[in-house]
């Protein structure tokens, strides 16, 4: 096992590092800027998530750092290597498991994974014991003897997913992972990914448009948007920056609530409107907020009905980067909602009080 | 489970990145590691190889029989005469049609993950096109074992030197499908209408169906400037029994004209796909 060691990463490297990374493609004689001049840094360990809306500029990015496609201008460094003038070394360290399904549909998932370890240069038998372990590893133990086309969505990606590990990559690229995946198997691939990173120290990039996935996963969340980095901080800070909490209030009368409105309005910090008998509030600190409004109020002999809390959520911090919304294809630009209707897509994370 | 997702390594995050399983490869082990995976489906199904040849098989048994005592099919039987070209029409028809396993892969996203890989382009084009012998083979056998009760002589060197002139046309015409294939990546249409558009003007302008000797001046031409008209020419040669004999030079030089020709265009298409 000599050649082992010749394909471990540099260890003073930043995992990823790009200068004015820039890709256009000319589609009948017309540029579509899909990525334009982007500068990153990704340090080792680190679980990033590039979010955006569809043709944002995500899989292109990816597809760049995995030496797919040359980037028209700029330049990249991945595991320490240029990504056009070193594909090679760059392909020796890096996993991709891409947007599309990786799997031959003519093949036996057990044996695209052994041609995969192949490809990485393992024995015969290091390539089938390598196999072995990621069938079970990843639940495909009934079906990775089965033809590819025979096999469910999610199996199939799950597969892609066994493929992507099969060389135990120190970087790890992901094309939106979890497409295509009921909820179960999504939390499940989400878990699988966290533990990666956290008992090997794997370096993970994904991309997702789901939010919740962004949220909960990654702790650095990069917004894209038409093929600039537009924000890119923590999901807790983009969202404390870029969207606050929102209370909404049911007052007992159109009065109450006017009144309650301007009470409110004189916290500091604190914006509040009304309309009829509601009160909408916008706060970084909701959760403190809302308990000492609600006894505010009582003592002024406000009556409120129904106190609703919503947690900001990455859509919100879009829809205030972009005015366009991520649910709604993001393609189309979209006047923001207002607070109150906006609601329904913080369900999730809402948190009711009945006062 | 978690333990097998990658290999352990000396413990902290900021300790040296996990040794990678990853060796470098050599040139040979990755035109092999390309051509067996391609072969798996085809040794599991070998009836999908009968499959491709069912227009052959057709033109066999229902053209065949059409051909008796006609003119320039030769002094011995029309079968001894037709068989060359049909093996050699199995050979045009599946090589032709294998691109089209590639560009499903290319839409699919197989063909992108064995790009990330450190395969070398040429050994996945390479790969790819040495398989196709395997099947040409199978084809071959197939018809001449079907032949030989009514009547086919058989010459064993001749036929074996003719399977090699016809394994370097496999592994041409397949590379030029694999080209097409790459070409077409977003437009499936482009792959099929050309290949359909080609394929029949070259299998009439070879000889394979009936003899060009006694056509048009102009349509002879065209058969000349045909590389395959050679190679049907050599088989023929060398399944009547003559081996040393020009004709087979000839059809080995253009089975080798196609096969670089394809293997130059294919690769440099290989090196360019995304
Ligand atoms: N091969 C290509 N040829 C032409 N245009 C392309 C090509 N690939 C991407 N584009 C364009 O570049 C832009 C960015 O595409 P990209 O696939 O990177 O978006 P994305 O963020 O991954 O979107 P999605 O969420 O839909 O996957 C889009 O406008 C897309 O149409
Ligand atoms: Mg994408």
């Amino acid at each position: 096992m000599t050649g082992m060691n010749s394909t471990v990463v540099p260890m003073d490297t930043t995992m990823i590092r790009t200068q004015g990374l820039t890709r256009h493609f000319v589609v009948k004689k017309e540029t579509v800027e899909a990525v334009r001049g982007l500068d990153l840094a990704v340090q080792r360990g680190e679980l990033v998530a590039l979010l955006g809306p569809n043709g944002a500029g995500k899989s292109t990015t990816v597809r760049m750092l995995t030496t797919l496609i040359p980037p028209t201008a700029g330049s990249a460094h991945v595991a320490g290597f240029d990504v056009v003038r070193n594909q090679g070394e760059v392909r020796r360290r890096i996993g991709y498991i891409g947007q599309g399904n990786g799997a031959g549909h003519q093949q036996v998932g057990r044996d695209e994974l052994t041609s995969q370890g192949r490809a990485y240069g393992m024995g015969r038998k290091a390539a089938r014991a390598r196999a072995d372990e990621l069938i079970s590893a990843l639940d495909l133990a009934g079906v990775a003897d089965r033809k590819v086309a025979t096999l469910s969505g999610g199996q199939r990606r799950r597969l892609d997913i066994a493929m992507g590990l099969i060389h135990a990559p120190a970087l790890l690229f992901l094309d939106e992972p979890s497409t295509g995946l009921d909820p179960q198997n999504r939390a499940n691939l989400q878990d699988q990914i966290v533990k990666l990173r956290a008992e090997y120290g794997t370096t993970i990039v994904l991309t997702t448009h789901y939010l919740d996935e962004a949220d909960s996963m990654a702790e650095r969340v990069i917004v894209v948007d038409h093929g600039r980095v537009i924000a890119d901080d923590t999901p807790a800070r983009l969202k404390a920056e870029h969207a606050g909490d929102r209370i909404s209030l049911a007052c007992g009368s159109d009065d109450d609530a006017r009144r309650a409105s301007a009470r409110i309005g004189a916290f500091d910090g604190v914006d509040a409107e009304h309309g009829r008998d509601r009160v909408h509030v916008r706060a970084v600190n909701g959760p403190e907020l809302l308990p000492e409004l609600l006894r505010r109020l009582d003592a002024d002999g406000i009556r409120v009905i129904r106190a609703e809390l919503a947690r900001p959520t990455l859509d919100d911090v879009f829809l205030n980067l972009t005015g366009r919304s991520l649910r709604e294809g993001g393609a189309e630009p979209a006047e923001p909602e207002p607070p109150a209707t906006s609601t329904a897509a913080t369900t999730r994370q809402n948190q009711e009080i009945t006062a | 489970m978690s333990t097998a997702l990658t290999t352990p390594t000396t413990g902290s995050r900021n300790a040296v990145a996990a040794p990678a399983l990853t060796q470098s490869t050599s040139m040979l082990s990755d035109v092999f590691t390309v051509f067996s995976r391609e072969l798996r489906p085809v040794l599991r199904d070998p009836f999908s190889v009968v499959f491709s040849m069912i227009q052959p098989l057709v033109f066999l048994g229902l053209f065949g029989p059409l051909l008796s005592g006609f003119p320039g099919t030769g002094t011995g039987s029309a079968l001894q005469w037709f068989v060359p070209g049909i093996i050699v029409m199995s050979c045009l028809f599946s090589g032709s049609f294998t691109g089209s396993n590639l560009l499903f892969e290319l839409q699919t996203g197989s063909h992108e993950r064995m790009l990330v890989t450190p395969l070398r382009r040429s050994a996945l084009l390479i790969g790819r096109a040495l398989k196709e012998i395997v099947p040409m083979i199978m084809q071959a056998v197939i018809i001449v074992a079907v032949c030989v009760p009514f009547g086919f002589e058989l010459h064993v060197a001749g036929v074996l030197v003719a399977l090699v002139i016809l394994a370097v046309l496999a592994i041409g015409i397949g590379s030029l499908s694999y080209t097409l294939a790459l070409a077409s990546k977003n437009q499936d249409w482009l792959f099929w209408t050309v290949q359909q558009t080609l394929l029949f003007p070259a299998l009439l302008l070879a000889g394979i169906l009936l003899p060009v000797d006694d056509g048009p001046g102009w349509l002879r031409a065209l058969a000349q400037a045909n590389p395959l008209s050679y190679v049907v020419d050599a088989t023929r040669v060398l399944f009547s029994g003559e081996i040393a004999s020009v004709t087979v030079v000839q059809g080995l030089a253009a089975a080798a004209a196609v096969a670089a020709v394809g293997l130059f265009t294919g690769i440099r298409a290989m090196r360019r796909s995304s």
